[in-house]
């Protein structure tokens, strides 16, 4: 097997592993353990909201329709897209392909989720300061419900920043595994890095994948919200 | 170690869905499904529930595909169960409390002896 | 009779290469990645932490011997409150046993070389510091005064005092335990020798697994309900302001869905040394070693059901209390069953009263009647009269003091020798052990009457009718914090006096005690082969070495 053979370009084995598979699963398992503890973290966010979304239904609702669906709809597809070109990056260094090829996906995945980021800070978030709609610094509605309009903005606000600041920390992460990639570290024995970075990638695009019904589509929006 | 290497077609395939789902979900998202009221008091809303089942299949997929979950040991498996689990459990007996707290009313002597009625019954 | 003696034909201690003489000065600790030193960087942290604490508790203490208060203001005992309990809580319970003994053993008896992730090892204490440091900040720049327990809308929007920073620094030093968890959890499924099934490991490893799944699982809930409050005070917004439509209550929920699991996080570690203890110094295996191991996963997953019961009071639903009050009821039913397991392990066993055995005995006592008062709390009826009381306050030491700090003294006693290479006086030891065990009684007993007969707790001032009893938990505590300080002492001059100690002064069954002490840097020569069950002792007292 290819355990005991170093290329010139895969890493040694590290001493408290005996094989690379091994070390392969451990580096697997870890991340996989990490997720559980962010489903554990978002899920405390997501429990507040679901609470209070229960218990101030109406209020809720009113804030939902001041976020653009167009914007969410599009950013969640951008998402899914990156999500692809992670998996295909990975693909590629499985099947030995040439290092540009990761690098154009990784690079790709960088860029989509850049514009995720540019989407949501330079179009929504600048659009609700003008608007009046952040609490604690600038929050001028005063229409019906607005104690739990204010309500729902704290939660729209602290979570999408907080899976934001997760999606810098992914391109952080993607920019050295590109690095990584640059100095042709990965091929088809040596792919782990990246296979558990994408773990991690897909997980930060499933709580989007949830962030966007909660936030923007659940609040009757048949009732003629944009 | 998913040595299994997913071929880029069911990638694809999968992507398109997930695009697919995301639009359905915004489409219904426009349309009045109704509600179906429960007991006295609380309904389900269903506009609600289409967009959280579609979350939940777009979720699957990108689990079962995307992360390789499909492909992987029983131990994955059980650590994304527990992962889930417990915040099930963060959800449902909190919900037991702060939906629940108006349900009993102010004690009155005699209702020592006789069971709470629930505003349902 | 038994002292441990030193195996006259043992070579000196440090004579041969080993963790601690391998590499020297401050760069080769700091910048290590050796489980061994880095156990040993948590040992000086959490000490150092453990006696600000005490601190907090002795100035307490002093306080509470007039009913008027003798010392400070009622808001600084305010402060003195909240110190104590944070520090100890998070910075001194949380990790003692998982951070000290838990990383110096996990890969060692397991008969692995380090753990899976050493680097996140050294960053797991490293942000443990991080959070020390905006913790004592805090506390000396005035303290904070909402309780251990952060209860909104007075932290929120009514304190004061140096929330933030606190909250801050309980936050970051989550991530803490969560590394640490992490590494626990892949170490113990990834790295175990070749031959060491689940149901050949030491039941010490089973609760660092079972203490590593609350870890995971519980402290991120906790981090954003720190968030959340400080997202409050900052903002000025209403997350938990009733007058906004914010529910104080979804604080207390967030913070308890991993405060109550915590005390287990406190405790299974505990429960893990004195399974070793037990059988060491009876020279028996243990009694029902699967039903013990199970106990612990059940006390795991179990925990993470009750946490409504501090609640019990605070205008809860009765239907979740009722819910609560039920669960709450089966998770004493693993630990009972634990305590029955370690009795009738000691049943006919071949019995020795060296230091750790002491520690491990006022354990099995101490914990049995906090562990029985916490029914009491557990009916929702007679929980209304006692919640709030120093009936609570007693019955939580009786298990953290009596319980988990018993059973991390009982195991830095029994591995001292392992980590040090050296024998501490055990005259000495088993003297403050008594000490201790004396100490904690008077401090605590009289707490559970003064609680029952109505003593609030966190009450800077209280009736006369109850100096008496306040006195003499004083008096006790001052004894306690004698029998604290003399390990102290000892420890650290046997750290330079005390005699060689050989591989195995204990003659107790187990991997780590197959390496020299201290153990060489890598652990094994060569991964070794498990063939036997765990606590292999044959009833005939073991020869040494």
């Amino acid at each position: 097997m290819a355990d005991m053979v170093h290329t010139a370009h895969s890493p040694a084995l590290v001493h408290q592993f005996e094989t690379k598979e091994q070390q392969h699963d451990a580096g697997s398992l870890g991340m996989w353990v990490f997720l559980a503890t962010e489903i554990m973290f978002f899920g405390g966010v997501f429990m507040s909201y679901i609470v209070y979304r229960a218990l101030h239904l109406e209020a809720f609702i009113q804030g939902s329709h001041f976020l653009d669906v167009t914007f969410g709809a599009t950013n969640t597809a951008v998402l899914i897209c990156s999500s692809l070109t992670m998996a295909l990056a990975i693909n590629a260094a499985q099947t030995g392909k040439s290092k540009s090829t990761i690098i154009t996906f990784l690079g790709l995945t960088m860029l989509l989720g850049a514009a995720f980021l540019f989407i949501k800070f330079a179009f929504e978030w600048t659009h609700d300061w003008t608007e009046g709609l952040v609490p604690g610094l600038h929050f001028t509605y005063s229409g019906p419900h607005a104690p739990g309009v204010e309500l729902f903005f704290c939660f729209y606000f602290f979570m999408t920043g907080l899976h934001a600041l997760h999606m810098v920390i992914g391109l952080g992460i993607l920019a050295t595994l590109t690095v990584m990639a640059y100095r042709g570290r990965f091929n088809s024995d040596y792919y782990a890095p990246l296979e558990v970075s994408g773990l991690y990638w897909h997980f930060v695009d499933i709580v989007w994948i949830f962030l966007f019904p909660l936030l923007y589509l659940i609040g009757g929006r048949y009732g003629g919200g944009h | 170690m998913s040595e299994h290497i997913v071929p880029v077609k069911n990638y694809v395939a999968v992507f398109l869905s997930l695009l697919f789902l995301t639009g359905l979900t915004t489409k219904v998202a426009f349309i009045d499904l109704g509600q179906t009221a429960i007991g006295k008091t609380h309904v389900i809303d269903w506009n609600t529930v289409a967009a959280l089942v579609i979350a939940v299949v777009k979720m699957l997929l990108v689990v079962l595909f995307f992360m390789h979950v499909k492909y992987s040991p029983g131990l994955t498996r059980l650590v994304i169960a527990a992962g889930f689990f417990w915040l099930a459990i963060m959800i449902a007996l909190t919900l037991s409390d702060e939906l629940a707290r108006g349900w009993t009313g102010t004690p009155q002597p005699w209702s020592l002896l006789l069971p709470i009625f629930h505003p349902y019954l | 009779m038994s002292t441990a003696v030193a195996d006259v034909h043992e070579v000196p201690v440090g004579s041969h290469v080993n963790y601690l003489n391998a590499s020297y000065g401050i760069k080769s600790w700091l910048f290590t990645t050796d489980h061994k030193r880095i156990a040993l960087l948590y040992l000086a942290s959490i000490t150092f932490m453990f006696f600000i604490g005490g601190t907090a508790a002795v100035l307490m203490r002093i306080h509470l011997i007039e009913p008027q208060g003798a010392l400070v203001q009622p808001e600084t005992y305010n402060k003195l409150f909240s110190i104590h309990g944070i520090v100890m809580v998070f910075f001194f319970l949380v990790p003692s046993i998982p951070a000290t003994l838990g990383n110096f053993l996990v890969p060692m008896m397991i008969g692995a070389r380090d753990l899976a992730f050493p680097k996140l090892n050294l960053l797991s204490w490293y942000v443990y510091i991080v959070g020390a440091i905006f913790t004592l900040y805090a506390i000396i720049s005035g303290g904070v005064d909402t309780g251990w327990t952060f209860y909104t809308p007075f932290s929120s929007l009514y304190s004061q005092t140096h929330v933030i920073a606190t909250a801050l620094g309980v936050f970051i030093t989550g991530f803490s335990s969560i590394l640490t968890g992490l590494n626990f959890i892949v170490t113990i499924h990834k790295m175990r020798a070749p031959g060491m099934t689940w149901f050949r490991l030491p039941l010490f490893i089973w609760a660092m697994y079972a203490t590593s799944v609350i870890f995971i699982l519980g402290t991120p809930v906790v981090a954003i309900a720190m968030f959340l409050v400080g997202l409050e005070r900052l903002l000025h917004v209403g997350i938990f302001d009733p007058a906004v439509g914010g529910d104080p209550l979804l604080f207390q929920h967030l913070f308890w869905f991993y405060s109550h699991p915590a005390v287990y996080i406190m405790i299974l570690p505990a429960m893990g040394v004195i399974s070793e203890l037990v059988t060491c110094f009876a020279k028996k295996r243990i009694f029902g070693y699967s039903i013990v191991a199970f106990s612990s996963m059940a006390i795991a997953v179990i925990s993470f059901l009750v946490w409504g019961h501090h609640m019990f009071v605070t205008g809860q639903s009765v239907y979740a209390g009722l819910i609560f009050s039920v669960l709450s009821f089966l998770v004493a039913i693993p630990s009972a069953i634990k305590v029955f397991n370690w009795t009738s392990t000691l049943y006919k066993g071949s019995i020795s009263y060296e230091a750790p055995m002491l520690y491990a005995l006022g354990f099995i006592g101490l914990f049995t009647m906090g562990g029985l008062t916490g029914l009491f709390l557990a009916s929702l009826a007679t929980d209304v009269h006692l919640s709030g009381t120093y009936f609570i306050v007693a019955h939580f030491h009786y298990i953290m003091v009596g319980g988990a700090v018993m059973g991390y003294l009982g195991g830095i006693h029994f591995w001292w020798p392992k980590i040090t290479g050296r024998l501490y006086p055990d005259a000495w030891a088993r003297f403050a052990a008594l000490v201790v065990f004396v100490g904690f009684n008077l401090t605590f007993f009289p707490q559970f009457m003064l609680g029952y007969l109505g003593m609030p707790r966190r009450y800077a001032v209280y009736p006369e009718e109850f100096q008496v009893l306040n006195v003499m938990s004083s008096a006790g505590a001052s004894i306690l914090g004698v029998g604290y300080l003399i390990p102290l002492i000892y420890l650290i001059w046997s750290m330079r006096y005390g005699p060689a100690a050989g591989p195995n002064p204990w003659g107790a069954r187990g991997l780590e005690w197959e390496t020299p002490s201290p153990p060489p840097t890598e652990n094994f020569e060569e991964i070794p082969v498990v063939t036997e069950e765990a606590y292999n002792y044959t009833g005939a007292r073991q020869t040494l070495g």
